[in-house]
């Protein structure tokens, strides 16, 4: 249960608004954190905390991308491969990435560690090829330093250590004040 | 010259606070809260003829002054969607330089009388947020925002926001939607924002860069910042230059700077190669080609060459680019980011990615062609908000000048 | 009037309110802009995009403000920049729209193209096909081509139960947002919203349980496509081979106008059977807009356990008999049993059949003991005075709103009468002060200004010190009660609605005339009787509940509220004279006091005859059962709370040899010496007005009058097409009341608090009950008997939440769920989903073991 867990972090959030229903997409990513997706149970939760039909989170989960419906991987690897990027070898880049982690666009890794997907402008062209790793960007990439970056992960992900990743960044937004 | 906007290239560390304020941070505030009406505050921007950097360009002056000036609640939204390809200018103030934005939002609350600010980040920025966080927290430490502000008695609250994947939710009243806890769709205007805006409310959203460019107008004067740029382009722009240059990146140019100079500030087309095209404002503006190279980059004077300022994102393709194949790129950015509420950008957008789907797989007829350009010109004009608009120029630029590269494409 | 603004649409010059929209200005001079999103009981949204036209101002010189000419002397026209969608736009002084021009024409071609591009071609089984607004405005306004490859078109599922109600088409769906904006802008319930966005956006809910909303049929009825379907509607028949027969809700005291479509069937031996029920346009009264209740419970009608047969109890057993042989067993036990007969009617049937019920005993029998059989609700005779006056004009009604208060009394609106709770609920939108007074909380409350609880047993004393507090000034209070009078004495317009639940009927005798009072306060204003938009408003329980009370159905009150010479027994004492022998012979007609749990047995009765639509257990211990006909099957009028008499018509033909109420009744009286029956329901109406002098210059002529009405929801055209039927069949006529010239003398009534915890019994809009049981659609949604807590008395009880439990209620133990909420006021344990109980018991609740 988020709202026990995060008691204080969700009424950090709740006091930066008039209305409580502003505080839908930042609770979703909260949740999403804590599920992994926008789990029925996430959905659930975050309606019941802010009063509303849970039917008001499910449509706001589909129109927004970056709410996961699906279960996904530990991390998932967002590759632009929109027209500035693509023109930076980013379409390229997605081949490599799939082929070496044996997976479709949209698939995951059997581990469970890894989903890769391709998403338009992530507003970093100039630094093409990029992806970004839970919410995290990682720029200049290439071959080898994508090599690194999974390394990093896999360690991470066995060490339980949590560098990479929305989760910091929004407990520590929400916590504010 | 020195960086007005992009200050951290000349000074690091700007982004603490201490550093800002030993550069002369926050003397445009409280120079406006100590000695400014509200009025005057606005009619100096107005003077300033600083106009709206999000893509519309719309007199940021002239917009505060349509706020009622009735007492009640008002907002200011900084638009930090920043969704726009090829365009990475907001993120880039936002991690480096966010006490100025900050500071711009600020006057701009001081002028409309809001007593709340929200920045809403694209749910991407979560590390640019973040670090634009940070400089609230030292901000509000300072006593730069909260309740009575520098000893007067101007109050206003600060709060980030993020969304969560949608370009449109970068229309104004989609992320006033979004921001409510809405599906980011955006409304049919009238009511206008300034009048009915965030919870109904009035409020000014502008773009992050625009009020980036507040303190130091509010400092130097309207004078200053017009003697930049054109008669009627006044001041600073950032291009943000991408695809084939040699060296991608924010360029911080007065306005009236052609497309040519642009390029060759970046370096030139990269691996030596020949120019073909280029995008001047995302996926969103028509392409343009070598003859359009010499058009100033003004909001006046583009339009004689083809071409748009949109939010001066340059994507530069060269000789090799397949322009069907971009174009395809752009109808699959649009179908995907179209919110579906109107009929002519949902079905509209839908169909033509089919149609140039098939053409591009080499399954298309002369008659997908035909019917691709209508379809485009069937857009044109009614949607409910510019999305569908922007969707229809690639298609139809890249037709126009690169016909010979589809009719190869098609079925024989 | 001032606010008028002229504008031309197409060179023809049209005058509407200030604030009209185009669209709708466009419309009263019959130009049918063509719309998919906009609908004008909703606000606009402009994103179909269908109704796009030109739009022009008069240009003005920027120095001098002055209009700029033409050379011809015409207004210089700014066209602006491009087409306007007209249902977003106001209406403004001068302004020029044009509808045939080129782009527009264009424009149109488009915009059905697209919403083509991704609709399926499936009219030859589409429900909606035959009166789809796609399908007429493709026909109207399309290029009659598709220039999409077929294999391009979006594949999305095509039977989504989006609830046990409503089947979602989601490859029909054209995106409009019309069921999605009802459901939240409308009735408040938004449990349906869109998914996904673009091309992939869908209609979508996640609530639970899913689409469940006493008003989900209406999405059907709005939806222009044929994407949304009723569960016993969907592929039932196609449009054109149904009739449409005019109607009226059988179930609420709102009166709400309905169509029937029926259908001739093979599968029903060649009769004619009712396929659905949708709304008829009626905008005083429920403008257009059903309930579930009243779309779905016409099931009963057709339900196979009908009575077809006169039933007579020989050797202990009923058998079927002739009607004659029937009728004239009835007649000569009722003589013999002299004046110990007595009568007891249901408060469905229709005014012709209360009107002869009366007749039948106060004529025929010489005997005043006529009584409704499960009477809850009095005053009758207070809204008779003080009754609400509606007003008159159907082209432009004024709606309650800002300046303007409600009071709602001992009512549960939301589930008794869906229809004025969405009419209060709205008014308070608009502005309106809204004063609930209830021992608990309802859903009004949301709409309240204040939202006051009172102690069981304590509503005859609340009412009583907001009426005192109503008569004197006072400046602000801050107690609820007190200032919640003031606002409402102090208010334009004043509507009161009383109900009885949690009161006795003693007790609701006392609170009508007190509500009366309030409305005759005049505390420096006008007072609240007589005028427009004012007056009282009883929840009556069933549709023709006040139809009984003009008729003379009452013990003291003859037709027309005529006070009886001497009052026969009422109901209560009838009961008793059964079970005692002082009355012999009980007719009971279309109630059900056994099942009601009003009457054991049949106790001492010599005679029991029961006119009904099914064997109910009162009708399994008679010695006659008369088959009776349901509404749908013949013509008669109904009173709504309102005073409004309306028509309803015949649908479907007569079930067996069952026959109109009326005409029984007829039948009896002419073997009891009244002389010749009346052979047509209007000729019994004729006698009713000669009796009730209120219904003055009322026939079934005039009640059939129509007006046209606005918005143009029905009708042939292809603007707003289908979602309601237009009303062709009558509007009906509201009787005048008579104001009193005094106060009225409010009789004391004993204090029926109780002390602990205290048993109120709520209203469900499902309560099981002979006619919602019969339909298949509304049987899984009855209220089940669960009784709610609140912690502190469910802590006591040892009670949680989920649990079970007995319950005794009138004497016999009933077994519910245990719903523990906050909601709940400690001290009151509400019980749901069971029999009415009047007034307050002492709570005798026990865990019932696993
Ligand atoms: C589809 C669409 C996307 C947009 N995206 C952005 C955006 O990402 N950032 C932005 O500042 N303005 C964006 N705009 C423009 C805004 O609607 C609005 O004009 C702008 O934020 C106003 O600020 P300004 O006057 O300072 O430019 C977009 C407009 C449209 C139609
Ligand atoms: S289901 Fe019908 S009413 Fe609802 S959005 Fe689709 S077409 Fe409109
Ligand atoms: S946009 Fe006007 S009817 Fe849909």
């Amino acid at each position: 249960m988020i709202a026990e867990k995060y008691a204080k972090e969700i009424e950090g959030i709740l006091a930066r608004f008039p209305s409580k229903k502003s505080a839908a997409l930042p609770l979703m990513h909260l949740a999403q954190h804590e599920y992994g997706y926008m789990s029925p149970e996430a959905m659930r939760e975050v309606a019941e905390i802010l009063d509303l039909d849970p039917t008001h989170i499910l449509s706001l989960s589909g129109f927004y991308s970056l709410y996961y419906e699906e279960p996904v991987g530990k991390y998932v690897l967002e590759i632009c491969n929109d027209l500035a990027c693509a023109l930076r070898g980013a379409d390229e880049f997605v081949e490599m990435a799939t082929d070496k982690l044996g997976i479709p666009v949209d698939g995951t890794t059997e581990d469970g560690l890894f989903t890769i997907k391709t998403v338009m402008c992530l507003g970093a062209c100039d630094r093409a090829p990029m992806l970004q790793c839970n919410l995290k960007f990682e720029e200049h990439l290439d071959e080898a330093k994508f090599d690194l970056l999974l390394e990093r992960l896999r360690s991470e992900a066995n060490t339980g250590s949590s560098d990479t990743a929305v989760p910091t960044k929004i407990l520590s937004y929400a916590a504010k004040k | 010259m020195a960086h007005i906007l992009l200050r951290h290239r000349d000074i690091p560390g700007i982004h603490k606070l201490d550093t800002y304020q030993a550069h002369g941070g926050y003397d445009a505030l409280k120079k406006v809260v100590t000695e400014l009406s509200p009025d005057e505050v606005i009619q100096i921007v107005r003077d300033s003829n600083l106009r709206g950097r999000g893509g519309a360009g719309f007199p940021t002056g002239v917009k505060w002054s349509f706020i009622p000036k009735a007492p009640g609640d008002k907002y200011v939204i900084i638009n930090t969607d920043e969704s726009e390809t090829g365009t990475f200018k907001d993120r880039e103030l936002s991690e480096k330089n966010p006490h100025q934005i900050i500071e711009g939002a600020l006057i701009a609350a001081y002028a409309i009388g809001a007593k709340a600010i929200y920045n809403y980040f694209r749910g991407e920025f979560m590390d640019a947020g973040y670090a634009f966080e940070e400089a609230l927290k030292e901000a509000y430490a300072a006593g730069y925002i909260g309740k009575n502000i520098l000893g007067s008695d101007f109050s206003v609250e600060f709060n980030t926001h993020f969304g969560a994947g949608a370009y449109i939710c970068g229309e104004e009243t989609a992320l006033i939607k979004s921001l409510e806890g809405e599906l980011g769709q955006p409304w049919s205007k009238p009511p206008f924002p300034a009048i009915e805006g965030l919870y109904s409310k009035p409020t000014v959203v502008n773009n992050t860069e625009t009020l980036c460019n507040v303190p130091p107008i509010i400092m130097n004067g309207a004078a200053w910042y017009k003697s930049m740029g054109t008669e009627q382009s006044s001041g600073v722009k950032i291009v943000c230059m991408s695809g084939h240059v040699e060296k991608p990146g924010n360029y911080e140019v007065p306005l009236g700077i052609t497309y040519r100079e642009l390029l060759e500030m970046a370096g030139g087309v990269a691996g030596g190669k020949k120019f073909k095209a280029l995008l001047p404002s995302g996926g969103s503006g028509p392409v343009v080609v070598a003859d359009a190279l010499d058009a100033p980059l003004t909001y006046e004077g583009l339009t004689s060459f083809g071409s748009v300022m949109g939010s001066a994102s340059v994507i530069v393709m060269d000789e090799t680019v397949d322009m069907v194949w971009a174009a395809r790129k752009m109808i699959h950015f649009f179908k995907h980011e179209s919110c579906g509420k109107c009929t002519p950008c949902r079905e509209g957008t839908f169909w033509m990615q089919q149609v140039l789907d098939r053409i591009y797989a080499g399954q298309g007829t002369e008659k997908d062609l035909q019917t691709l350009e209508s379809v485009a010109n069937q857009i044109k004009g009614k949607t409910l908000c510019a999305l569908g608009e922007f969707a229809v120029s690639p298609v139809l630029s890249t037709i126009r000048h690169f016909p010979e590269e589809y009719r190869a494409k098609l079925k024989r | 009037m001032s606010d008028l603004v002229t504008i031309t649409v197409d060179g023809v010059e049209v005058s509407v309110p200030k604030g009209t929209l185009v669209v709708d200005a466009a419309k009263r001079i019959g130009n049918d802009i063509p719309v998919f999103c906009y609908h004008p009981k909703m606000s606009p949204v402009g994103m179909c995009r269908m109704c796009l036209v030109e739009v022009g101002m008069p240009m003005r010189d920027r120095a001098t403000g002055e209009l700029m000419m033409n050379e011809d002397g015409s207004p210089k026209i700014n066209f602006g920049r491009g087409l306007q969608t007209g249902c977003t736009v106001q209406v403004g002084p001068g302004m020029v729209v044009r509808t045939n021009t080129a782009v527009v024409t264009e424009a149109r071609e488009s915009i059905i193209e697209f919403l083509l591009s991704s609709h399926p071609l499936d009219c030859p089984i589409c429900d909606k096909g035959g009166e789809c607004p796609l399908q007429n405005l493709t026909l109207a306004h399309g290029k009659g081509n598709s220039r999409v490859v077929y294999s391009d078109k979006k594949k999305m599922d095509k039977h989504v139960p989006l609830g046990d109600l409503i089947f979602l088409d989601r490859e029909r769906c054209i995106q409009c947002a019309r069921c999605v904006r009802f459901q939240e802008e409308v009735v408040g319930d938004p449990v349906i919203r869109f998914h996904n966005r673009g091309r992939s956006l869908e209609i979508a809910t996640f609530s639970d349980p899913g689409f469940d909303s006493y008003w989900s049929g209406n999405t059907t009825d709005i939806c222009p496509v044929g994407a949304l379907t009723t569960a016993d509607f969907r592929f039932g028949a196609r449009p054109w081979e149904m009739t449409p027969v005019a109607t009226i809700s059988p179930h609420g005291p709102a009166g709400s106008n309905m169509t029937f479509s029926t259908r001739i069937e093979a599968a029903a031996g060649g009769r004619s059977v009712i396929k659905r029920v949708m709304p008829r346009q009626h905008e005083l009264v429920n403008e257009t807009w059903i309930s579930d209740r009243d779309r779905f419970v016409h099931h009963f009608a057709d339900a196979p356990d009908r009575l077809t047969k006169p039933l007579l109890r020989k050797d202990g057993e009923l058998v079927a008999v002739s009607w004659d042989e029937a009728l004239n067993f009835v007649a000569e036990k009722l003589q013999g049993a002299g004046t110990a007969v007595a009568g007891l009617s249901g408060d469905r049937v229709s005014n012709e059949d209360l009107f002869l019920f009366q007749n039948l005993f106060r004529k025929g029998l010489k005997s005043g003991n006529i009584d409704l059989a499960n009477r809850r609700l009095a005053g009758g005779d207070v809204a008779a005075q003080v009754g609400i006056v509606n007003e008159t004009a159907y082209d432009n009604p004024q709606r309650l709103g800002a300046g303007d208060a409600i009071l709602v009394v001992a009512s549960d609106l939301h589930e008794e009468e869906p229809i004025w709770w969405l009419r209060v609920k709205q008014a308070a939108e608009r502005g309106a002060t809204v004063v609930v007074l209830n021992v608990r909380p309802t859903r009004l409350d949301e709409s309240a200004k204040f939202a006051i609880q009172y102690v069981p047993g304590t509503a005859v004393a609340t009412v009583r010190q907001l009426l005192n507090s109503a008569k004197v000034e006072v400046e602000s209070s801050d107690n609820e009660l007190i200032a919640a009078a003031q606002a409402l004495v102090k208010a334009q317009n004043l509507v009161v609605f009383y109900g009885a639940e949690g009161v006795t009927y003693a007790e609701t005798e006392a609170i009508a005339r007190m509500l009366g009072n309030l409305l005759l306060v005049k505390n420096g204003g006008e007072g609240h009787v007589g005028r427009v938009n004012n007056g009282l408003i009883p929840v009556w329980p069933h549709n023709n509940t006040q139809g009984a009370w003009d008729m003379g159905v009452h013990p003291a009150l003859e037709p027309g509220y005529k006070a009886a010479k001497a009052a026969g027994l009422d109901a209560a004492a009838i009961y008793a004279g059964a079970s005692s022998g002082d009355i012999k012979a009980l007719y009971v007609m279309g109630a059900d006091p056994v099942g009601d749990g009003l009457m054991a047995n049949r106790g001492q009765l010599d005679l029991l005859v029961v006119q009904e639509l099914f064997l109910t257990e009162t009708a399994k211990l008679a010695d006659v059962v008369l088959p009776a006909q349901s509404w749908a099957e013949r013509e008669g009028t109904f009173t709504s709370g309102e005073r409004r008499v309306q028509r309803y018509y015949p649908a479907i033909p007569a079930v067996g040899e069952s026959r109109p109420d009326w005409q029984i009744l007829a039948q009896v009286g002419e073997r009891v010496g009244m002389g010749k029956p009346a052979f047509a329901a209007s000729l019994v109406f004729r006698d009713i007005v000669r009796a009730m002098k209120a219904y003055k210059g009322m026939d079934y002529r005039t009640l059939a009058q129509v007006e046209k009405q606005w918005p143009d929801v029905g009708g042939d055209d292809l603007y707003y097409g289908g979602n309601a039927y237009e009303n062709r069949s009558g509007l009906g006529q509201q009787w005048t009341i008579t104001p009193p010239k005094e106060a009225f003398a409010v009789l004391d009534v004993p204090e029926t608090a109780v002390t602990g915890l205290t048993l109120v019994r709520a209203a469900a809009l499902y309560t099981p009950g002979t006619l919602n049981r019969c339909s298949s659609v509304l049987a899984p949604r009855l209220a089940q008997p669960t009784v709610l807590l609140h912690a502190t008395d469910a802590a006591a009880l040892k009670l949680a939440d989920g649990d079970r439990a007995t319950v005794e209620l009138n004497g016999a133990a009933v077994q519910a769920a245990v719903h523990v909420n906050g909601a709940t006021p400690a001290g009151v344990a509400v019980i749901r989903g069971v029999a009415y109980q009047p007034g307050t018991a002492v709570a005798h609740i026990s865990k019932l073991a696993e």
